[in-house]
């Protein structure tokens, strides 16, 4: 992933993610009811909502994981789910890391750049490591690791393929401050660089921190979605939003 | 059975409209009836066989049996889980959940009346003979088969699960003859009395008594079948009904 | 959405072979690190062998009466305890979550997880023959090298069979016991075959009189190998 975010060129901001009347049943159950969104390049939706909404069932519609019911998903022109080189431009995170225990932090990550057909994959699963701050402990296996540690190992996994989507569902999962700052950080070069991200979250502060654009989704459908002000979105007043909409909800 | 006559389209999945008259299901009581006839015409009506005597009349029951409950159920049921795999329905996988439930009922029955029958005839409870070696093999696959579907409880990946293991099943059951069938030629078990039940040593009336049990043997599978998917169906109906509250 | 693809993506050359392989690899890697499931298996191959020696009055039957069965009895059981962790690991971490989301096709994840397993059932084979050749007091004679083929003829259907079958009973409650199962009944057209050459070989009959019993093992391999590599995909969910 290239380090040197000046001298790059910016990427422009042409719609990276469509979806279009997205439904997804399970057996009787709608776990995401008609959702359709617009996404561009360098934007991030944070995506929030109570267990159970459809928040995870959608992110991977979005990523192309999992095939819709109905509707369809396309991410920079290509249909999702799609040929196999379409994967090439997703890159997943969640609390799940997605790691094998027995391998190096600097194997996994090389593994991973591997499968994704990256090129000089020992060195970029280095740099990937060194970003998100872990470069040090390259050489430990995964399960030496403390759950941060290989949190942050899991995103450099994730990020090493440099894709122009990523999907992060609950990211800040066992992140201690450095962690999440590091995490922060190199989503932001993402955004800079074009690429799009979906975040569901728990954490509103940690969410809207990075988010362009902020969905509710409840019961399978986005109920409310916010455009970030010039100066970024107010956590406490969103928070407030969020609670009186759930609470409608629940009555 | 209590009347139901049930239909929705209910999220988009095809339900049955399960429509069972008062009661009383004719066909099943139909094929019973042909069942218990072609009993009598064993006993009553077909020569009994010089050597054997009246024991043998026993393989007009056994053997029919054994047949439909295993070649009649793990081919279709295969075909069957490849359709499903195909066009995704679900009432496919009810078909084959049935196919496989029957078929064990029946294998079941041919494995624990084998040994009674067996006594007499070939002096042992149990005979390593192709037909109920590749019976005993088959009979593995069914319970594993109907064990996997106890074992997963969301109906997609336990439909789609079981419809590979039914396709696999399928594909086995020509090496499951093949290997039983040359092992046994080439090691014929010492055998105090053998159960002659080749096609040449059959008369004509035998052949007709044979193919008789056959038939009603494979209405009564049919039937049962039907039966089992109806069940199935209704079962699937509530759950459908008890997901969306 | 009829626009032209905005992002055109990168050329990647079809890479079948060096996917599985890599997935290979990398499955090795972690078996050679973690050991747990060798050792496992080694332990019960040596083990067996010896407690089925003093199963049977040695003056009345000659071990090479009893070694094939032995031999094929250890070698369908040890390989089960292998192919249950090629998946088991995947599910751990949801490693494999993060492969299916590489552009690998899932055939060429199947064919590496496969030729692990082939892998580690030929090492355990390899431990096997020796102990039981030593326990069972088998002759050193040519007949080993046919006995090796017919073992690795047999141990690609068991493993095309079992790689599948661990993928389906890997996500399901009772994987353990779900496993052998569903998988004994398949390994039966292997073992029979398999056993009645190696009997023959030990017996010193020639190599043509088991060709019968090799064509079995030959033409379920290619059967088993065709329809696990195209089922595979389908037990993940879409």
């Amino acid at each position: 992933m290239p380090l040197d975010v000046d001298t790059l060129p910016r990427a422009g901001r042409g719609t990276a993610v469509v979806a279009s009347e997205l439904v997804r049943r399970f057996g009787g159950r709608k776990a995401v009811d008609s959702v359709s969104l617009e996404l561009a390049s360098g934007e991030c939706l944070a995506l929030f909502g109570p267990n159970g909404a459809g928040k995870t069932t959608l992110l991977r519609m979005l990523g192309g994981q999992l095939k819709p019911t109905h509707g369809t998903v396309h991410l920079h022109g290509h249909r999702l789910p799609g040929e196999a080189a379409t994967r090439q431009l997703v890159g997943l995170i969640s609390h799940h890391t997605m790691l094998y225990d027995a391998l190096t932090a600097h194997e996994n990550v090389q593994f991973a750049a591997e499968c994704h057909g990256v090129q000089n994959a020992g060195q970029m699963a280095m740099d990937a490591l060194a970003l998100l701050k872990v470069g040090a402990r390259a050489a430990t296996p995964v399960r030496l690791l403390s759950r941060g540690l290989q949190q942050r190992v899991s995103i450099a996994r994730a990020l090493v393929h440099n894709p122009r989507l990523v999907l992060l569902d609950e990211p800040y999962t066992g992140l201690d401050e450095t962690g999440a700052r590091a995490l922060t950080r190199a989503l932001q070069q993402l955004l800079l660089l074009g690429a799009t991200l979906v975040l569901v979250t728990h954490h509103l502060g940690e969410g809207l921190a990075l988010a362009t654009r902020a969905s509710i989704m409840m019961n399978g459908s986005i109920v409310r979605t916010d455009l970030a002000p010039p100066n970024g979105f107010d956590s406490v007043t969103y928070a407030a939003l969020y609670r009186s909409l759930t609470a409608q909800e629940a009555e | 059975m209590t009347s139901t006559s049930a239909s929705s389209t209910v999220g988009g999945s095809r339900t049955e409209r399960v429509r069972s008259p008062s009661g009383v299901d004719w066909f099943l009581i139909g094929a019973i009836t042909l069942v218990i006839a072609a009993c009598v015409n064993v006993l009553m009506f077909t020569p009994t066989e010089l050597r054997q005597g009246l024991a043998q009349k026993i393989f007009y029951i056994h053997v029919p049996a054994a047949i439909t409950g295993l070649y009649f159920s793990v081919i279709p049921m295969a075909i069957v889980s490849g359709m499903y795999l195909w066009l995704k329905d679900e009432r496919l996988d009810r078909i084959a959940e049935s196919l496989a439930e029957v078929a064990l009922v029946f294998v079941a029955v041919v494995l624990c009346t084998g040994p009674f029958w067996g006594k007499p005839i070939w002096g042992t409870y149990w005979q390593w003979e192709a037909r109920l070696t590749s019976t005993l093999f088959l009979s593995f696959v069914l319970v594993g088969y109907l064990v996997m579907r106890g074992a997963i409880e969301q109906p997609e990946p336990r439909a789609r699960l079981s419809a590979i293991i039914g396709i696999m099943a399928g594909c086995l059951v020509p090496f499951i003859h093949l290997t039983v069938y040359m092992f046994t030629t080439l090691h014929p078990m010492p055998i105090v009395l053998t159960p002659n039940f080749t096609r040449a040593n059959l008369s004509p009336e035998m052949l007709r008594s044979f193919l008789y049990s056959l038939a009603a043997f494979l209405t009564l599978y049919l039937a049962m079948a039907r039966n089992r998917y109806r069940w199935a169906t209704e079962r699937d109906r509530l759950q459908l009904l008890e997901d969306q509250r | 959405m009829s626009a032209p693809p905005s992002v055109e993506l990168s050329y990647r050359p079809p890479g079948f072979v060096r996917d599985a392989i890599r997935v290979a690899k990398k499955d090795l890697l972690i078996e050679f690190r973690t050991r747990s499931a060798f050792m496992a298996a080694a332990v019960f191959a040596v083990l067996s062998s010896v407690i089925f020696r003093f199963t049977w009055e040695q003056s009345r039957i000659s071990p090479l009466d009893v070694a094939p069965g032995v031999l094929w009895v250890i070698f369908a059981f040890s390989g089960l305890l292998g192919l249950h962790r090629s998946f088991g690991v995947e599910l751990a971490d949801r490693a494999l979550d993060a492969m299916l989301a590489s552009p690998m096709s899932r055939e060429s994840i199947f064919a590496g997880k496969a030729l692990a397993n082939l892998a580690f059932v030929a090492c355990v084979q390899a431990l096997t023959l020796p102990a039981v050749g030593l326990f069972f007091n088998l002759p050193a004679e040519s007949f080993w090298w046919g006995i090796v083929a017919v073992s690795l003829l047999a141990s690609i259907g068991l493993v095309a069979v079992g790689t599948l079958f661990a993928a389906i009973t890997s996500n399901t409650r009772l994987a353990e016991l779900l496993l052998p199962m569903l998988a004994l009944p398949f390994f039966v057209p292997v073992v029979i075959p398999a056993a009645q050459a190696t009997s023959l070989l030990m017996n010193g009959r020639p190599f043509s009189e088991a060709t019968d019993w090799i064509k079995i093992l030959a033409a379920f391999d290619i059967v088993f190998v065709a329809v696990s590599t195209v089922a595979f995909p389908f037990t993940l969910e879409e």
